[in-house]
């Protein structure tokens, strides 16, 4: 009864509280990504900024509106680009599949450890955010190089003769990528995992279910929404990767990162940049639907589960 | 065929259909359930009734295998269940606040433990159906439980557990989620629904209207030892010690000495009463030995015009009015201080035309000497 009576009195704040997220999205995704689009649409220039202006205006008026579709058609012609795209989507793909192969465990056996020793296994999962990303990578440079302290022990003891090749090639894009990633997967999981009703498992096992088969009926599908956002949290960002497949990947990684990073830095092809990150973010947005439908989903209903 | 021959050879003989023998369960340095014997016939219901932290979840729970006795044996048809997984039990559960499956229509819930046995899918679709018509819930097999009101859940649940045809069925708190008004119907519903079907069923309670509506057979449960086993009648009237008299219904406890040890009666001296207490049926006691005697509320007579000092009588002054419709209980605050409750039908003063008493009144109180029952502990 007070409750609701306070929830009412707070409800003219509630649209401000709602706001603020909105304008900053608005600000810093929205009106960010209509300028890039904007680019998307002109065509290289030798001049600063270096693209033609899409407009036409002389004394007031607008003249001329100039969209410039080469950049698309050039993207969609070249098979380079199309190769490039379905590259980052596998890799993006199989980052997932191993991250939620190797989360899920991790993540089960936080939640059902005891609430004391809880805390210290979250802790672990998050701590290398305390370190840069950059220097993490780095790190793992020192440690994959064929001088690097893998090659190096290895070596000192006898065990091989020359070095392993563990650096610049798939082996170290994966692993980076994975270690990178696991902790998106394993902290959305966790909390599905956690808040999951133990006594489900006990009604499993009291109607014959063995432990496999109540993990199998019960915990994996009331993980599902879990497991769905761990992955779009991995998937997302992967595809769009830079530094990993650049510092760790092999030169015949193709990733739309490098692509991006190329058509901006090196061939100062700003139009051509825009393009290639539009096309992205497109092919992005239909996961980033799913994982909002299934988040919205969750929050509806199933106030019991 | 042969199966219901030996089985009733074996009821022929008493055997009990479920033994739990000297069962005993420590965490740690706690002892939750503390040596417990009991015997269950078949198609009982019976109630382990007692106050939260007693020990009867933990003993519900080690039946359905969800917890390893310390020691002690638990037999179900002549089979050691002790130490079987709770998915090789033929025991089912409903669960406190059901534990309904939220992912699962209300069939999928009920299908779940025959899907287990690899039961054929015609016989698992007839079952179902059959169990969400015994319960009432054929229109609702679609729906998910979070769909469902409490009272729904309720019956989906009991559906699922009965679905196996369990030996036994366990209830933990049957119906501890619903409100008080569903409650009172369910109880009936409940149990010609476990008639209906005749299962052997063990339910967990701390309500004890829920246990003597319900039950056949009632076990009181303190601090890990069941205190008396029997019936509602039995356990209401001839209370073995003072916590089944003080937890089932209400009553009046007067402490105090033996004085005198008749064959067949006895006098108890209690100061708080300020008289001594006659029993006309003997206890077999030493004389000084410390003993409780319990009074129900409605065998207290309650008069307005003095009555003659003696035992079994005192007198008081009226300290408070419960008025419950068809009866009032009295609060008469005596000499000592103690306070002794009397139940008086609404009808009472009218029918011997007395004006009834009102606060600050001097009354009497007394009652009949075979009332009183006398406990040792």
């Amino acid at each position: 009864m007070n409750m609701s009576r306070l929830l009412r009195k707070l409800k003219p704040g509630k649209g401000a509280v709602i706001a603020v997220p909105y304008f900053w999205l608005l600000l810093f995704f929205l009106v960010p990504f209509f300028i890039v689009l904007k680019i998307s649409f002109a065509e290289q220039d030798l001049a600063i900024p270096p693209f033609t202006s899409l407009l036409q205006v002389e004394d007031g008026v607008l003249q001329s509106l100039t969209l410039y579709f080469g950049n698309f058609h050039f993207i969609f012609t070249d098979g380079l680009y199309a190769a490039t795209y379905l590259s980052s989507l596998k890799v993006a793909f199989f980052t997932t599949v191993m991250c939620l192969l190797l989360g899920y465990p991790i993540a089960y056996a936080i939640a059902r450890a005891d609430p004391a020793r809880r805390n210290v296994l979250l802790m672990l999962v998050m701590l290398p955010f305390w370190t840069s990303f950059l220097l993490r990578v780095y790190a793992w440079m020192g440690l994959l190089n064929e001088t690097g302290l893998i090659n190096n022990f290895l070596m000192s003891i006898g065990l091989i003769s020359e070095p392993l090749h563990l650096f610049h090639n798939d082996f170290s894009l994966y692993l980076v990528m994975v270690y990178a990633y696991l902790p998106f997967m394993i902290l959305p999981l966790f909390s599905h995992l956690v808040k999951m009703d133990m006594r489900l498992l006990e009604a499993a096992a009291d109607l014959g279910a063995g432990p496999i088969k109540a993990f199998l009926t019960i915990t994996l599908p009331l993980s599902k929404n879990g497991i769905i956002a761990g992955s779009m949290m991995v998937f997302i960002p992967a595809v769009g990767e830079f530094v990993i497949p650049e510092l760790v990947g092999g030169t015949d990684t193709l990733m739309i990162g490098k692509v991006l990073w190329n058509e901006f830095f090196d061939n100062n092809n700003w139009p051509m940049a825009s393009a290639v990150a539009i096309i992205m973010v497109l092919m992005l947005i239909v996961p980033i639907a799913l994982l909002h439908r299934y988040e919205t989903r969750e929050l509806e209903g199933k106030g019991n589960a | 065929m042969v199966e219901t021959v030996k089985q009733a050879a074996a009821s022929a003989q008493g055997a009990p259909y479920l033994r739990i023998a000297n069962v005993v369960k420590k965490f740690g340095d706690t002892t939750a359930v503390d040596g417990v014997d009991l015997d269950i016939r078949k198609n009982e219901i019976f109630a382990l009734l007692g106050s939260s932290g007693c020990g009867k979840s933990t003993l519900l729970r080690m039946l359905a295998g969800m917890e390893r006795p310390t020691s002690g044996k638990i037999i179900l048809d002549g089979e050691d269940i002790t130490a079987l997984a709770p998915y090789d039990r033929p025991i089912n559960m409903m669960f406190q606040s059901y534990a309904l499956f939220p992912h699962m229509s209300v069939a999928d819930n009920i299908a779940f433990g025959l899907k287990q046995d690899k039961m054929p899918k015609g016989e698992i679709d007839a079952r179902v159906a059959e169990m969400l018509d015994l319960v009432q819930m054929r229109k609702y097999a679609n729906r998910k439980p979070y769909q469902l009101s409490g009272g729904q859940q309720q019956r989906v649940a009991l559906a699922r557990s009965l679905a196996k045809r369990p030996k036994l069925l366990l209830l933990d708190e049957p119906l501890g989620a619903l409100d008080k008004k569903l409650r009172q119907q369910t109880q009936l519903e409940l149990v010609n629904t476990l008639e209906q079907v005749g299962v052997t069923c063990i339910m967990v309670t701390h309500d004890q209207e829920e246990a003597m509506t319900m039950a056949t057979r009632i076990g009181i449960m303190s601090e890990g030892q069941l205190l008396q086993i029997g019936s509602p009648a039995e356990i209401y009237d001839y209370p073995n010690c003072r916590f089944t008299a003080e937890f089932i219904g209400d009553t009046n406890m007067f402490a105090g000495p033996v004085v005198v040890d008749e064959p067949d009666s006895v006098e108890i001296d209690s100061p708080e009463l300020g008289s001594r207490i006659h029993i006309d049926h003997g206890i077999t006691g030493p004389k000084g030995m410390q003993v409780w005697a319990s009074i129900r509320p409605e065998d207290v007579h309650l008069d307005v015009v003095p009555q003659p000092a003696g035992p079994n009588v005192a007198r008081g002054e009226v300290h408070d009015i419960a008025y419950l419709g068809s009866f009032s209980v009295y609060h008469v605050k005596l000499a000592s201080g103690k306070v002794v409750k009397s139940m008086v039908a609404a009808n009472h003063w009218h029918e011997n035309s007395i004006t009834p008493p009102t606060w600050g009144d001097t009354v009497y109180v007394s009652w009949r000497p075979d009332m009183p029952v006398v406990l040792t502990r």
